[in-house]
């Protein structure tokens, strides 16, 4: 599949964005957060600019942005409208918690708890979008909710523990969470590419053209010599070499850096820890984002059995 | 309306290709473009024209596989265009509407004025069978020509797809697949059609008839099993190969 | 088995659901639509087009029409895209640079109409055959030819040269019809349908339609369809049964089944003794000037052995019984033996078996025995009668027609190759002795066939200045008397046509027209006037030679050796830039065009029909259909014909006056359509001033069907005789015998073993035609593979794709879509031993040089074979494409590597790269090796030369043709 820039910057922040909402709701609601204004406004911020900024750019690789609107309208059966409609409902309990956390430095259990709720749903449709598609054998699996969730959670409590750093507060908690939410990123993302590799897809150009009965079935000639539209979008294809590579810069960039660097941060050193932490930050976006252009790219559709594939 | 019919009607329209004739000419795709540049989802736009890339939107594409090899190996041509499934995922996953199956006959058609060009319909077909044009920035499919077939401005044998009206040798047939007594289902039936994918479970409303078996032997299977016709005994062929011949009296 | 591709009833529009979007169904498709025909190939197809708001909206096939029957290929239904092409040319042009430069000045009719006139005046006056007027892919050579006679030049061809007068040649001189498109399978009756070497064909629609009739039916009626040739892609994919032949070894595939049939008394005698010359006496005098030529009486009627009266008989005669088997002794106490005799002495000789052929040919000998018990099963075991009464030429009646099912067709798989005449003939031998020539269930004519064969007035030669010639400058030379050759042996045509090089070169040698002009041999021209041929590109063997001998300037005079280049084409072809003057055409549906039984009719076997195209839209720039200006041409030329006795212009109209006012023969026209004061005489009658509104109004054809008395059997059936001499379409009712042995060819072999007046003048000719000129099918080895022992080991072929039209297709944009560059298509066991994947390149090398391509592997292919589809390469810059384009970079002509000369004889004379007996082009002879690319030559092809200059507007990159057009009008 076609990594499109927009969907990977979409996908990575909201992930990042949804994630810090959920771990803000849960620690104000069982205590771990502190209902301090400056904390709030800044988590806040960040939270909603990061989600903001991603929904933005998901309207931009629509054809026609301007009809966004409508995409809220299919709820009743569609992942994409679910997760456009929990996107933007999310709004509200983060609006009502931001605001008793900011105005009144309270934290309202219900709304606290309704905004993780929402976080995590969101979430959840952002994967369902892709772990409901038949098409992509590589998304449509059990490893596709588990990853989004992961990382989203992971880039979240990231940001959690640089905030808490900065504002030095429930500094342990909050490493402690984000550490263990990358590694279960990094099993989870393990587990997924093992179950990649070893997976034969879901159907063959056999199967694709009920040409199997005759032997072996092969491609000869495509119906335009040149690249169309199925294939500039589904055919899209990363070497296997490559692939690896960037498996290992993922690993490496968005886990085994931060998890680093979140240890060295437990020191108790005078204003290195977040430093420290930002570092790690930077490191899991920039390996999330190779996370997720590989997601996509990694993907086989099967309408490339049409084009040449074996099997998808 | 991207739920599908509740109650769907029991008349399911679409079309049957027959592999074992199909010559792989391209004329039922580049008809379809021709009808359908100006039809219901005009213009089926070109890209990069008379440059180093040049693409379109087409509804209808024409491969060419291999199958097996050496004697038994064949050589198929394959028309694809949309299926309109029974199961389009194409139209569940569509947020805003503009994807839809209609429920009297069963085509799946795009709303171009709701169509957000989100291209996750494009995703959710196994087929390929939905075009992004990039140009007005919707998807574009195949619409079983409803401009053709409902158009009461045509003559009555013109209702007809315009890849089927054109396709030279007759390899493309058009009818209600939900009727199991109209002739493209009993074309189905006796010629054992079938569903691509079957195991994506979208079940395809178009299908596909299989080349046949290949025969052997002078116009149906009767040929002589050896055809090593033993030479006449008693005649030595050598030095007189055509004795037979010399006593026949022929009248011109 | 029943169709759906028009329905009986309509299906009701379903009323709008809740919340489903509403359609309006009903828009208008036209606002007006207009009938005419298609010219995206040379088919003929009748088309609708329906047009709105001044637009083409649709073009589709008309239901009507005989050729198509409503059907479209995807060529026609391209047209659209063809219209409205950026690379039509707009305005006359004349040279101002360098040859080939491409840099020109856009002039005014008048002065591109007084630059020509002056020109050819001077030629016509001196010397008429330094004007060659050689034309494509035009079918217009009613006009043309006549034309070019009228002016006095010989030199006259169109593209059946380089095509697939092999064809024409076999079959016109042994049934009086030929392949081509000029006859075709009873797809209705045909059991077992036997294809070699056709890969699309003129008959584009007519094959397809009748392919899917015959692989439609089912049960006991099932035919069987096998396809040889050496690629199995198209039509062959749909066989039943795909013969992957090693090229150019049909011919010896055939005379092997011919073996078998001989061998198990497999052949139809009755028919052979009616209607061929088998019963025909050949004078057995080894040694002297009538060996081998039919016995003959004073009145030149060849004559038979009736065995019943014991006397020498006139062997047109009905009730005779011909002696067939033994040797004759004649009343001048000679010897003679009956075709037939000579014929089953050849091939039932061992050398034919098909253990001894089967290596050669590369398919199992049990299959060939196989084929041959299958053809022989269907012929006689599975004939069909058809209860329809009808008259031999005798006035013998007969209740019923017997039909021998088998039927075949081929094209250029087998013309193509330097043994195509004598394979085709084999072929039609083959049909002969299985008695299976228009009968039911076989291979019929289509009229104006069929015709006495080999009959036909010979080639006119030069008169002199400012004199027409007597006849046409085509025709059907008879023996060494009617060639075109000069008392020494040298051939009076530029091309050779009709020379001892080529004697039977019915459609001139087009391939070698530049060649030759290049190099003054036989002697220089002054113009080379081209018609709709992109002769600087794919349809000339070494392109780059070609490109060169166009632009060669003698070192002496500084002058070009080809002095003067005037072209008409409607597109900036790659042929463009090398004409001195360029007269743009208009497209086919700007213009009149007349599709004439006097040339490539529409015709098929039940009726014979011919068309006409009408101007559907005006042109938006300033072009003249090129017959309107030929004639216009003539006119200032004031040639014969085409002025009045007070020099007025006879056709001020253009073609459609020519079209209404033309008499051939007195009667005789272009159209067959609606003659007579009335309209309502065919064939023969009087101008009618209506005709063409007549025309319009039937949808543009015209159909004389014929009765149905007459419709099989038709050189000898007496209805049809009389029919067609009524409708002048055959001069006499007289029955015409088929031809086994070919008489003509003797007497060419005649000259050569140095008998008559005109001989061979070398050695060399004299050996090549004694050899190849057999009067019985021979095989011999294409010559291409002398030059595998060199070590080219490959055959390399090309197929046309069915959906591009050789160089026609390229500018349009959904054509192009489909394809834009060609891959070489390998067997993958070949491509292992070459350590060939897919996507690498290679460098496909010939005697004559080199071309590199990208690598497709295969399985469907003989394995000793390569091959590419046609014409898909480009130069850089032509057809207004971008200098990148993909059709440039990617796609490549195997031209390059095709030679029009073989290699040098003894005396270093080269003779043309094709067969020797009709000079059709051996592209298939074809032989190569290959080289895998190294990185660094992988990815582009090569030889590539510089862009030519873009013309024209810059083409819009986006196109959104049809927009808005599918609003309801306000
Ligand atoms: N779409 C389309 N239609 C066309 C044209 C076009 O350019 N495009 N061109 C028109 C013209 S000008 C012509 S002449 C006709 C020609 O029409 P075809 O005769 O169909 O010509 P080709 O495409 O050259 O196909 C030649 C076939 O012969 C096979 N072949 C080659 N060598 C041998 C051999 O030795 N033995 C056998 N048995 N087979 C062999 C090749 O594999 C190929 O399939 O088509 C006409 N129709
Ligand atoms: N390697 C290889 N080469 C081949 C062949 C092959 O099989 N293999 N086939 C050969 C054969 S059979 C043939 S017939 C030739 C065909 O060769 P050509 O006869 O040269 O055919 P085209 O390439 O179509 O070129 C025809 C020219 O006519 C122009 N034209 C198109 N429409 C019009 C019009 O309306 N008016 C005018 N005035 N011009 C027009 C086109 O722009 C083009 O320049 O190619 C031969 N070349
Ligand atoms: S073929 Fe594809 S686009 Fe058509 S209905 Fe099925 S899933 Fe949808
Ligand atoms: S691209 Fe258009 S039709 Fe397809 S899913 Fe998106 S909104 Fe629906
Ligand atoms: S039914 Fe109509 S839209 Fe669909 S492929 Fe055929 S011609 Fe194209
Ligand atoms: S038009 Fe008919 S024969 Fe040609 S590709 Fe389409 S289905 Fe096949
Ligand atoms: S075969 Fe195609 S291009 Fe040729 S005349 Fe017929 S419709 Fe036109
Ligand atoms: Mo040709």
């Amino acid at each position: 599949m076609y990594p499109a820039y927009s969907v990977i910057f979409f996908t990575t922040a909201s992930g990042a964005g949804y994630g810090l909402l959920a771990l803000l709701g849960l620690g104000g609601v069982f205590g771990v957060l502190p209902g301090d204004r400056w904390f709030g406004i800044t988590a806040f911020l960040l939270a909603l600019i990061a989600i903001t900024a991603g929904l933005l750019s998901s309207t931009y690789h629509l054809g026609r942005p301007e009809r966004a609107w409508r995409a809220f309208s299919q709820w009743r059966s569609s992942w994409l409208s679910r997760e456009g409609v929990l996107a933007v409902v999310t709004y509200i309990p983060a609006g009502i918690t931001a605001f008793g956390w900011v105005f009144w430095q309270e934290i309202w259990t219900l709304p606290a708890l309704l905004l993780s709720a929402a976080a995590i749903a969101t979430i959840l449709t952002t994967a369902m979008i892709y772990a409901s598609l038949k098409t992509v054998r590589r998304w449509r699996n059990a490893w596709t909710l588990p990853g989004y969730l992961a990382m989203g959670f992971s880039s979240g409590a990231l940001w959690l523990a640089l905030l808490c750093a900065i504002f030095d507060t429930a500094r342990i908690p909050s490493v402690a969470v984000a550490f263990a939410a990358l590694v279960a990123a990094a099993g989870v993302k393990f587990g997924y590419w093992r179950f990649v590799d070893n997976d034969a897809g879901v159907a063959t150009a056999g199967s694709a053209t009920g040409l199997d009965r005759f032997g072996k079935v092969r491609l000869l000639t495509a119906p335009h010599t040149e690249e169309n539209y199925l294939m500039k979008e589904m055919g899209f294809k990363v070497a296997r070499r490559h692939a690896l590579k960037l498996r290992r810069v993922t690993l490496g960039c968005a886990m085994l850096v931060p998890m680093a660097c979140l240890l060295l941060a437990l020191f108790p050193l005078a204003g290195v820890s977040a430093p420290l932490i930002l570092v790690a930050v930077l490191a899991n976006a920039a390996g999330t984002l190779t996370e997720r252009w590989l997601f996509f790219a990694e993907a086989r559709h099967t309408v490339t059995l049409y084009y040449g594939a074996e099997r998808a | 309306m991207t739920s599908l019919p509740v109650q769907p009607a029991t008349r399911r329209l679409g079309l049957v290709i027959d592999l074992d004739i199909c010559v792989g000419c391209h004329a039922c795709a580049v008809n379809c473009k021709e009808w359908n540049a100006g039809g219901h989802m005009a213009p089926l736009t070109d890209f990069d024209a008379f440059g180093e890339k040049p693409s379109g939107v087409w509804f209808n594409r024409i491969h060419t596989f291999e199958a097996g090899e050496g004697a038994t190996g064949r050589t198929v041509h394959f028309p694809k265009s949309c299926l309109h499934c029974e199961k389009p995922d194409c139209v569940t996953v569509c947020p805003t509407g503009a994807s839809f199956k209609r429920a009297a006959d069963g085509i799946v058609l795009v709303n171009e004025d709701m169509c957000i060009g989100c291209k996750l319909c494009s995703w959710a077909c196994p087929y390929g069978a939905r075009e992004f044009d990039e140009d007005v920035g919707v998807m574009k499919k195949c619409t079983l020509c409803v401009d053709r077939i409902y158009n009461e401005t045509l003559a009555v044998e013109e209702r007809v797809p315009a890849c089927v009206s054109t396709c030279p040798v007759g390899a493309r047939h058009f009818g209600d697949l939900g009727d199991p007594q109209s002739d493209v289902s009993q074309l189905v039936a006796e010629r054992e059609g079938y569903d691509l994918m079957p195991e994506m479970g979208y079940r395809p409303t178009n299908k596909y008839l299989p080349p046949r078996p290949r025969q052997n032997g002078g116009g149906c299977a009767t040929a002589p099993a050896s055809s090593a016709a033993p030479v006449p005994e008693g005649i030595d062929l050598g030095a007189h190969p055509f004795l037979r011949w010399v006593d026949r009296l022929l009248t011109r | 088995m029943t169709q759906r591709r028009y329905i009986a009833e309509p299906i009701p529009a379903p009323a709008p659901r809740a919340g489903e979007q509403v359609i309006d169904y009903s828009v208008p498709a036209d606002d007006t639509v207009k009938t005419t025909t298609c010219y995206m190939c040379a088919c003929r197809c009748g088309i609708k087009v329906h047009l709105k708001d001044g637009k083409i909206r649709y073009i589709e096939g008309n239901r009507d029409h005989p050729v198509n029957k409503g059907v479209l290929c995807a060529k026609g239904s391209a047209g659209i895209m063809t219209q409205y092409s950026p690379a039509k040319l707009t305005k006359p042009l004349k040279r101002v640079g360098e040859r080939g430069a491409g840099e020109f000045v856009e002039i005014e009719w008048d002065e591109a109409l007084a630059i020509a006139t002056d020109r050819l005046a001077k030629i016509r006056a001196t010397d008429p055959k330094r004007l060659a007027f050689f034309t494509g892919r035009d079918q217009s050579q009613a006009l043309t030819g006549w034309w070019a006679s009228k002016f006095g030049t010989p030199n006259f061809a169109a593209h059946g040269g380089f095509c697939s007068v092999n064809m024409a040649a076999a079959g016109l001189y042994s049934l009086g019809g030929a392949f081509w498109e000029f006859g075709e399978p009873d797809w209705e009756h045909t059991k077992y349908f036997l294809m070699f070497g056709v890969a699309e064909d003129h008959d584009s629609n007519p094959i397809k339609i009748g392919l899917g009739k015959l692989k439609g039916r089912s049960g006991a009626d099932r035919a069987k369809f096998v396809s040889v040739n050496p690629i199995r892609t198209g039509y062959s994919a749909i066989a039943d049964e795909w013969l992957g032949v090693k090229p150019g070894t049909d011919g010896l595939f055939v005379l092997s089944l011919i073996h078998e049939l001989l061998r198990n008394d497999r052949i139809d005698l009755d028919f052979l003794v009616r209607y061929t010359n088998a019963p025909w006496l050949v004078i057995d005098a080894p040694g002297t000037e009538e060996h081998g030529l039919i016995y003959r009486n004073q009145e030149g009627d060849p004559l038979c052995l009736d065995r019943s009266s014991g006397d020498f008989v006139d062997a047109l005669r009905a009730e005779i019984q011909p002696h067939l088997i033994g040797a004759v002794t004649l009343p001048d106490s000679r010897s003679a033996r009956s075709v037939l005799d000579l014929l089953v002495n050849r091939y039932a000789d061992a050398a034919f078996a098909p253990e001894k052929v089967a290596p050669q040919i590369g398919i199992p000998a049990d299959t060939i025995r196989r084929i041959a018990a299958e053809l022989a099963e269907v012929a006689f075991e599975q004939t069909i009668e058809i209860k329809t009464p009808w008259t031999d030429w005798a006035g013998r009646h007969h209740e019923s027609v017997i039909g021998r099912p088998v039927s075949m067709h081929a094209m250029r798989g087998v013309s193509a190759h330097s043994n195509g005449f004598q394979t085709c003939r084999a072929i039609h031998v083959l049909q002969m002795l299985l008695g299976s020539i228009d009968c039911p269930g076989g291979w019929r004519y289509k009229p104006p066939f069929p015709k006495t064969a080999g009959s036909g007035p010979a080639p006119s030669p030069m008169v002199g200045p400012d004199q027409p010639l007597a006849g046409m400058p085509l025709g059907f030379p008879q023996g060494p008397n009617d060639l075109l050759v000069n008392a020494d042996g040298s051939p009076q045509r530029i091309d050779k046509a009709y020379s001892w090089e080529a004697p039977l070169a019915l459609h001139g040698l087009m391939h070698m027209v530049i060649h030759n002009a290049w190099k003054g041999d036989p002697y220089p021209i002054d113009t080379l006037f081209l018609y709709m041929a992109n002769m600087a590109w794919n349809s000339s063997m070494n392109t780059a030679g070609t490109m060169e001998m166009l632009t060669d300037k003698d070192r002496a005079t500084g002058e070009y050796r080809i002095p003067y280049i005037i072209y008409s084409d409607a597109y900036y072809s790659e042929t463009v830039a090398f004409a001195d003057l360029v007269l743009p055409d208009t497209t086919y549906l700007e213009r009149w065009d007349c599709i004439s039984l006097l040339d490539r009719p529409i015709s098929h076997a039940e009726a014979a029909g011919d068309a006409i195209r009408q101007p559907i839209l005006k042109p938006d720039r300033d072009v003249r259909a090129f017959q309107d200006v030929l004639l216009d041409l003539g006119a200032r030329l004031k040639l014969p014909g085409m002025v009045d006795a007070g020099g007025q212009a006879l056709f001020p109209g253009g073609l459609r006056d020519y079209i209404l006012k033309h008499e051939r023969k007195p009667g005789i026209g272009m159209l067959a359509g609606f003659r007579g004061a009335d309209g309502t005489e065919t064939g023969r009658g009087a101008p009618n001033p209506d005709q063409i509104e007549r025309y319009i109004a039937n949808g543009c054809f015209f159909q004389a069907e014929i009765p149905e008395t007459a419709r099989y059997f038709r050189y000898g059936n007496r209805d049809y005789l009389d029919w067609a001499v009524a409708r002048g379409l055959i001069d006499h009712p007289d029955t015409m015998v088929l031809q086994l042995y070919c008489e003509p060819m003797r007497k060419f072999q005649l000259a050569a073993e140095g008998f008559g007046p005109k001989q061979p003048p070398s050695e060399a000719d004299r050996a090549r035609i004694r050899a190849y000129a057999d009067p019985l099918p021979i095989w011999y080895p294409p010559f291409g593979e002398a030059e595998s022992t060199d070590g080219f080991p490959l055959h390399a072929l090309t197929q046309r794709p069915m959906h591009m039209y050789h160089s026609w297709g390229t500018h349009n944009v959904w054509l192009r879509q489909l394809q834009a560059r060609n891959p070489l298509f390998v067997h993958h066991r070949t491509a292992a031993e070459f350590d060939l994947a897919d996507g690498d390149w290679v460098w496909i090398e010939s005697a004559h040089g080199k071309v590199k391509a990208e690598v497709k592997l295969m399985d469907g292919v003989h394995p000793g074979t390569v091959w590419t589809w046609n014409a898909i390469g480009k130069r850089k810059g032509a057809w207004n494409l971008s200098p990148q384009a993909p059709e440039a970079t990617g796609g490549f002509l195997l031209n390059h590597v095709i030679s029009e000369l073989l290699p040098p004889r003894a005396d270093g004379y080269r003779y043309t790269n094709s067969d020797p007996v009709t000079g059709q082009a051996a592209w298939f002879d074809l032989k190569i090796r290959l080289r895998k690319c190294n990185a660094a030559e992988a990815g582009a092809t090569e030889p590539t030369f510089a862009a030519q200059k873009l013309h024209g507007k810059t083409p819009e990159r986006t196109q959104r043709y049809g927009a808005g057009m599918n609003k309801v009008p306000s």
